[in-house]
């Protein structure tokens, strides 16, 4: 056994809806586990996925965690890539406007702090799946 | 006599709403809930299928579930909100109960 530390791209790709399926929030704790042990972790919502990131997510009224701020925090264990599809976005009638604001401090910058969600097409999406490791899909 | 249809599939996702809104009858009513309140926004790809049902038909909406998911703004006029007080009058307002699984 060696001590070196594997460090491996994993990519979560994200398709369902908040709430109506438990998909959401289970992908949600594997990303946190696959961030705290250092791997090189990236994010994609596309189709019903987008809707995870919302802002304004109010659950009181149904009675269920609301976890929607637990992406805030995506930023504090370095997760730095956050793709979004953007059809996926049109075909909603939303915007990046209405989605929350996630950023992460980026330590080669003065830990600048900048915004982790980038808009990409379903080809640029295609392109960033190739170059990974590991994809896993909620 | 008239039925209340409810549909909880994101219209994304399931072909439930489509297939609800070809088989309700006119003075019918559909009650989005769950994920199928994703439809009661505007600018969706599927806000003109909502439109049209509702020249003809009532359309609800379940509020706690519109705030849950962070979508109860910018709605498509004419469709009502309702709690979950008002979705039990609407199912004892109606005759029969078709849920849209």
């Amino acid at each position: 056994m060696s001590d070196e530390q594997v460090t491996k791209k994993f990519l979560y790709v994200n398709r369902k809806a908040p709430y109506g399926t438990i998909y959401a929030l289970e992908s949600l704790e594997v990303v946190l586990i696959g961030a705290a042990f250092e791997q090189d972790v990236s994010l994609a919502f596309i189709g019903d996925g987008v809707y995870q990131l919302t802002k304004g997510q109010d659950t009181k009224g149904i009675g269920v965690k609301n976890f929607s701020p637990t992406y805030r925090a995506l930023g504090e264990y370095d997760i730095q890539k956050i793709y979004v599809e953007k059809e996926s976005l049109e075909a909603r009638g939303l915007t990046l406007d209405d989605l929350q604001h996630l950023v992460y401090e980026d330590e080669d910058d003065d830990w600048a702090e900048k915004d982790a969600i980038k808009l990409v097409s379903a080809k640029e999406l295609g392109e960033i799946m190739e170059q990974q490791d590991v994809v896993l899909s909620f | 006599m008239s039925m209340l249809h409810t549909v909880n599939k994101s219209p994304f996702n399931s072909d439930g709403l489509s297939s609800c809104l070809q088989c309700a009858l006119a003075g019918s009513s559909v009650l989005l809930i769950e994920d199928g309140v994703y439809a009661a926004r505007r600018g969706t790809q599927y806000e003109a299928l909502v439109q049209e049902a509702l020249k003809d038909k009532k359309i609800y909406a379940l509020q706690p579930d519109l705030e849950a998911r962070g979508v109860k703004s910018n709605l498509i006029d004419g469709i009502e909100l309702v709690d979950y007080a008002g979705f039990v009058d609407l199912t004892t307002d109606h005759d029969s109960v078709q849920a849209w699984l």
